[in-house]
């Protein structure tokens, strides 16, 4: 009965990260043609590790959770190549019900708005209930009352009273702790957030967040954060992906990224961050659009936009290598920009 | 100022318990789920009340025709044929010499089981066939709809006319199975359409994401919110079919003597259109009643399920 216990029993001391992204590609297509939504995606999480993907919009960051979860829309959607391992098994070639069990309850998903994320009709402590109901077949009294356990430990005051109102009687914060405690309810492996506080006031995203950080400490949860709120990576996330036209840029640790960003494009989006000091009074932009995913400029994808940009970037395309340990960056001039930034923040 | 000092004066307040109108304003809304909105406003709704009250008196009427009248239907006496209303035979008398308000108040029972029993089976078929249609898409959509389109595009009367014409024995069981059979596609196209538009809603997605495989997904979050409409429409539709009823028997194919309905009394006062007006028009006015009665009741049910619908 004790909700902290992990569900999956010994499966949680397996060996290896929890998830493993290898060179995953996923294309839309379209009567446009094909779009390469996400073009050889790689990347690992570890059990109580927080990724942050970040990017924006267009950069293929929630088709990544989508693949990942198994909702994405296929056609148009299809998955080109690579992998997606959950604890070494790959999830793509897995048999569609084995995997159908697996969401939900071992990876886990929360959604930007909570409001259309939920059902209209249905009380919420009913389909917080249908998650132990569905998944492991309680009766609808005890379901109730692990629903009622699970809006409290959200932080949902009056628990009882409130387990057979209705989404829209809730106010947005709150309906994203019902969401996160749907999400949670069977004790996850692999929480995957996309954009959870994007649709919430600035006050209750701190509080969301909060709470996030929290459920993860405690079920020892691997999170992504998928998110273009650079302001809220910073305060939750261990390591990040900047993910750009349907690839990453670059992989770091937190701090890392913040101090010596090793990409134009993360040093671009860095200095596009209004600062309180106040030194400059224009905000500095990334000039130009990201590219069609239709139609990709041959060598670098960010090379149009690139200040630093040279032939070799418009002709060459850059593979993600290793700057510093921990570190990698997809820029042939890595190295260079990684420099520059600990030069600049040097006197500071 | 003055309001934190106030508050920080209450020891009664705890920041970790909910405030006393907070519990209260969540007492207050606990019933506000869709159904109990829609109730809310159908109560409101002066058409509603008319068209409920109307189809209670036809209900317990084709129901309990006794408690409307003492008289025997099949009680006839050949010298009181065609008589004009009077005292004693408030519509008058048939060509039998039936007393013709007991035969109208008993031919309610038919022409509203035929209009129920048709609705019930065009209601099953719509909506499970709508619900997969709209749910799986691709082949099972195409099959599903195409089909439809084919039954859709044989006029309903003329193909109950064809099969009811070469059924020798016609009674209630006959004319709903084949009104079923040619009806069912317009409402199954409405389930497919709400399906539809709630298909690729986010709280589908969700769910999904969550686990839910697609027998739940269809039970617990299409089903619930595509059904509005499909309901307001089968209401309006056992008016259609008890109008239908009346057409089809008064064409020859509906039920048949010694059945009692408004349709065959139609059919028989045909020949009396001129003479004996009466005959013709207290059928009428019946099933005029009942026609409006369900579709004024299916306009309040739409409206008061589907707020978009609304002005």
């Amino acid at each position: 009965m004790d909700q902290t216990q992990p569900a999956t029993g010994q499966a949680k001391n397996g060996h290896g990260p929890l998830l493993e992204v290898k060179d995953l590609q996923v294309e839309f297509r379209t009567k446009a043609g094909v779009a390469q939504a996400i073009n050889g995606l790689n990347f690992t999480l570890n059990a109580g590790e927080t990724l942050a993907i970040l990017g924006e919009s267009g950069s293929g960051k929630s088709v990544t959770a989508q693949t990942i979860m198994g909702i994405l829309d296929m056609p148009p959607g299809h998955i080109a190549g690579g992998e997606i391992r959950y604890r070494g098994e790959d999830l793509l070639t897995m048999p569609a019900e084995k995997r159908r069990k697996l969401r939900g309850a071992s990876i886990s998903m929360i959604f930007q708005d909570a409001l259309s994320s939920l059902n209209p009709v249905l009380p919420v402590g009913w389909q917080i209930a249908e998650m132990f109901r569905v998944h492991r077949g309680m009766k609808r009294k005890e379901a109730r009352q692990k629903s009622i356990e699970m809006m409290r430990r959200v932080g949902i005051p009056a628990a009882e009273e409130r387990v057979g109102d209705f989404p829209h009687q809730f106010s947005g914060g709150m309906r994203q702790r019902i969401m996160i405690a749907m999400a949670i309810a069977l004790d996850p492996d692999v929480l995957i957030a996309d954009e959870p506080t994007t649709a919430l006031d600035v006050t209750v995203q701190a509080q969301v967040m909060r709470l996030l950080k929290e459920l993860q400490v405690e079920y020892n949860m691997g999170l992504i954060l998928i998110t273009h709120d650079l302001g809220v990576v910073a305060d939750v996330a261990d390591k990040i992906a900047v993910m750009y036209a349907g690839r990453v840029m670059e992989t770091a640790d937190v701090y890392e990224i913040y101090r010596q960003p090793a990409h134009p494009y993360t040093r671009g989006l860095l200095q596009s961050i209004p600062r309180v000091d106040g030194q400059e009074d224009r905000l500095k932009a990334i000039p130009g659009l990201p590219p069609m995913l239709t139609d990709m400029p041959p060598g670098c994808p960010f090379n149009p936009r690139c200040e630093f940009a040279t032939d070799r970037c418009r002709t060459e395309r850059p593979e993600l290598r290793q700057v510093a340990s921990g570190h990698t960056s997809a820029c042939h001039y890595a190295e260079k920009i990684h420099t520059l930034e600990e030069a600049q923040n040097e006197p500071v | 100022m003055s309001d934190t000092a106030l508050h920080t004066q209450d020891p009664s307040r705890d920041p970790h318990q909910p405030s006393q109108a907070e519990v209260q304003d969540a007492k207050h809304t606990e019933e506000a789920s869709l159904w109990a909105d829609a109730w809310r406003t159908l109560r409101k709704n002066p058409w509603f009340i008319v068209a409920a009250a109307l189809l209670v008196v036809l209900l317990t009427m084709a129901i309990f025709p006794q408690l409307f009248t003492n008289t025997d239907p099949r009680e006839c006496l050949l010298s009181r044929s065609r008589q004009s209303p009077s005292a004693a035979h408030w519509f008058g008398t048939d060509v039998q010499g039936c007393d013709y308000y007991t035969r109208v108040v008993y031919g309610a029972r038919n022409s509203i089981a035929i209009g129920f029993i048709t609705t019930i089976g065009v209601f099953v078929v719509a909506v499970v066939m709508g619900l997969l249609a709209g749910y799986f898409g691709r082949m099972v959509d195409t099959v599903l709809a195409r089909t439809a389109d084919m039954v859709f595009a044989v006029p309903y009367i003329l193909g109950a006319l064809v099969f009811l014409n070469s059924i020798e024995d016609r009674g209630v069981t006959e004319v709903a199975g084949i009104l079923i059979f040619f009806t069912w596609p317009t409402m199954m196209r409405l389930m497919r359409g709400s399906v539809l538009s709630v298909v690729n809603s986010e709280y589908v997605v969700a769910a999904r994401a969550l686990g839910a495989g697609h027998l739940t997904i269809m039970r617990r979050h299409i089903l619930p919110n595509s059904l509005g409409p499909v309901i307001g429409y089968a209401t309006v539709f056992v008016g259609i079919i008890v109008g239908a009823e009346a057409t089809l028997t008064y064409l020859g194919v509906g039920l048949q003597l010694p059945s009692i309905s408004w349709g065959l009394q139609l059919q028989n006062a045909q020949p009396y259109l001129q003479s004996h007006p009466h005959l013709i028009l207290f059928p009428l006015i019946f099933v005029g009643l009942t026609v409006f009665g369900f579709m004024t009741l299916g306009d309040a049910v739409r409206d008061a399920i589907d707020p978009k619908g609304k002005k």
